[in-house]
C-alpha cells in the first residue's frame, strides 16, 4: 500500500510540475505562433507537433542521447555537479515537457488566434502597451485556451508510459510511475495490486476531467 | 493645428484644421475614410506625416506606436473588453491614463453620470444593447483624456431610436471635453447635427479644403431639430 503511495504522489507531482512547466513555455511561443505565418511559424508548427507522431521511444531514444552523460548538454552542465539526468526525476520532467508539448501549445495558440486583432487594438488606443496588453487582456481573454492546455498536459503526462521507462529506467519512489509500475504488476502476475492501481487511476482521471469541466463552466458564466 | 498627410495604396490625403470641434470625414463607403482613420491612430501603417499641435505622431523619421499616441478611438462594431464588466472597462482606461505620463485629472464620475452609466456599472458587457455599449465606449474613451478623439461611424451599428439618443450626446459631451473629434460617417444627418466642418473624402482622397457644415438646422432650437430629424429617420427619408 505504501508502495502504491509512493508511486502515485510521484506521477501527480510529475503531471503537476509538467503542466505548470509548460503553461510558463508554451504560452509564449504560442502567442508568438498566433500572430505569425512566416516560413519559421510553420517550421516551429511542424517540430512541436512532432510528439505526437513520433513513436515516444523514437522520442525517449534521443532524451536519453542528449540527457546522457556524454552529451554535449551534459558536459555543459557538469561544472554545476551535473553529471547526468537520465534516470532522474529532473530528466522525467524534461521528457513529459516535450513530450506534452502539443497538448499545451495548440490550444494556446487557438485560444489566441481566436481573440482577432480588435481587443489588443482597443488596448493600445487606450494607452496600453504591448505587455500591458498581454497580461490584462489577452491572457484573461484566452484563459479557457490555458486551462484546456493545463488539463491536458495533466492527463497526458499522469498517462505517459513510453517515454517516462526510456528516460526513466523504473526507479521506485525516483521515476517509476503508476503506469510503469501497473506494467510491472502485471508483468509479476500481481494482479490484486494491478487491480487496485489501475481501479485508483481510473476513479481519480475522471474525477479530475468533472471537476475542471465544472471549473470551465464556472468561468463561462461567470467572466 | 492637427496636420495629416499619408500616402498607401488606396489612400493619398493631406489636410490641416483646427484643433477644437468635430471634423466629419465624410464620404461614400469604400471611400477609405476607415483606412485613413486607422492611419491616423498608428492602428495601420501608411506612409506620412500626422502631427497634432506640437506633438510628432509620425514624419518620415519616427513613428509613435499606437499606445503611446493620446488618443481616443471608437470602433464601428462595439468593442468592450469581454473579460471585463462595465466598471472594469472604464477603469481600464481611467488608470491608464492616471499611470502614464503627464496623466491627467478627468472628472469620472461626472462623465459616468451624464452618460447615464451608474446603473449599468456592475453589468457585464455582452448584457449590454447596443446603444449601452457604444455610450460606454464613449464614456471609456473620455477617461483616457485624449488629445483627438477619432470616430468610425460609431452609431452605424444602432437603430434610429438609439441613434438619436447618442447624436445630441456626443455634441454635448466633446464639446465640454474640449478634445477635438474626427468623426467618420457617410450619413448626412449625422454629419449636420455633429459636425462644425466637413472633410469630403472619395477614391482615398480628401477633396477640398474644409469648410463649415451649413448652419441650416442651428438657426433651429435643439428640441425642434431632434423631432424633425427622428421624424424623418423614422419615416426612412434620408436628408
Amino acid at each position: 500500500m505504501n508502495e502504491a503511495l509512493t508511486t502515485l504522489k510521484l506521477s501527480l507531482a510529475l503531471a503537476a510540475a509538467t503542466s505548470l512547466c509548460l503553461l510558463i513555455l508554451a504560452t509564449p511561443l504560442a502567442w508568438w505562433l498566433a500572430r505569425g505565418k512566416g516560413w519559421a511559424h510553420d517550421i516551429v508548427t511542424a517540430l512541436v507537433a512532432l510528439p505526437i507522431v513520433l513513436p515516444p521511444t523514437v522520442l525517449g531514444f534521443y532524451l536519453l542521447v542528449a540527457m546522457g552523460p556524454n552529451s554535449p548538454l551534459l558536459w555543459l552542465l557538469r561544472p554545476f555537479g551535473v553529471h547526468t539526468l537520465a534516470f532522474s526525476f529532473t530528466g522525467l520532467l524534461i521528457g513529459s515537457v516535450f513530450y506534452s508539448l502539443p497538448f499545451a501549445v495548440q490550444p494556446i495558440r487557438n485560444a489566441f488566434a481566436s481573440l482577432g486583432p480588435r481587443p489588443l487594438e482597443v488596448a493600445a488606443t487606450l494607452g496600453a502597451g504591448p505587455l500591458d496588453s498581454f497580461f490584462n487582456v489577452a491572457l484573461p481573454l484566452a484563459r479557457k485556451g490555458l486551462l484546456t492546455a493545463f488539463v491536458l498536459t495533466f492527463a497526458h503526462t499522469v498517462g505517459e508510459f513510453g517515454v517516462v521507462l526510456m528516460i526513466g529506467g523504473a526507479i521506485p519512489g525516483k521515476t517509476e510511475t503508476i503506469s510503469i509500475r501497473i506494467w510491472q504488476l502485471v508483468e509479476q502476475l500481481d494482479w490484486p495490486q494491478a487491480h487496485l492501481l489501475a481501479g485508483g487511476l481510473l476513479v481519480f482521471s475522471f474525477a479530475v476531467l468533472l471537476v475542471l469541466l465544472r471549473l470551465d463552466r464556472r468561468l463561462e458564466f461567470a467572466a | 493645428m492637427i496636420e495629416v498627410a499619408l500616402k498607401g495604396p488606396y489612400i493619398d490625403a493631406a489636410f490641416a484644421i483646427p484643433a477644437s470641434g468635430v471634423t466629419a470625414l465624410w464620404g461614400p463607403s469604400g471611400a477609405g475614410k476607415t483606412t485613413l482613420l486607422r492611419a491616423i491612430a498608428g492602428l495601420t501603417r501608411l506612409e506620412g506625416h500626422v502631427r497634432l499641435g506640437g506633438a510628432v505622431w509620425q514624419d518620415g523619421a519616427q513613428f509613435l506606436p499606437v499606445h503611446k499616441r493620446r488618443l481616443g478611438y471608437v470602433f464601428q462594431e462595439p468593442s468592450l473588453l469581454a473579460h471585463l464588466s462595465v466598471r472594469g472597462n472604464l477603469d481600464f482606461a481611467h488608470r491608464r491614463n492616471i499611470g502614464r505620463n503627464g496623466g491627467r485629472s478627468v472628472d469620472r464620475d461626472g462623465w459616468i453620470e451624464r452618460l447615464k452609466l451608474a446603473p449599468l456599472l456592475g453589468r457585464r458587457v455582452e448584457t449590454l444593447s447596443g446603444g449601452e455599449r457604444q455610450r460606454v465606449a464613449l464614456c471609456r474613451t473620455l477617461l483616457s483624456a485624449p488629445d483627438l478623439l477619432l470616430m468610425d461611424e460609431p452609431l452605424s451599428s444602432l437603430d434610429h431610436e438609439a441613434r438619436s439618443q447618442i447624436v445630441p450626446m456626443i455634441a454635448d459631451l466633446t464639446r465640454d471635453a474640449g478634445v477635438p473629434v474626427l468623426y467618420v460617417s457617410h450619413d448626412a444627418y449625422e454629419v449636420e447635427r455633429l459636425a462644425d466642418r466637413t472633410l469630403r473624402i472619395s477614391h482615398g482622397r480628401i477633396l477640398d479644403a474644409p469648410e463649415p457644415t451649413p448652419p441650416s438646422l442651428d438657426s433651429l432650437d435643439d428640441a425642434k431639430v431632434r423631432q424633425l430629424a427622428v421624424a424623418a429617420l423614422k419615416a426612412g427619408i434620408r436628408v
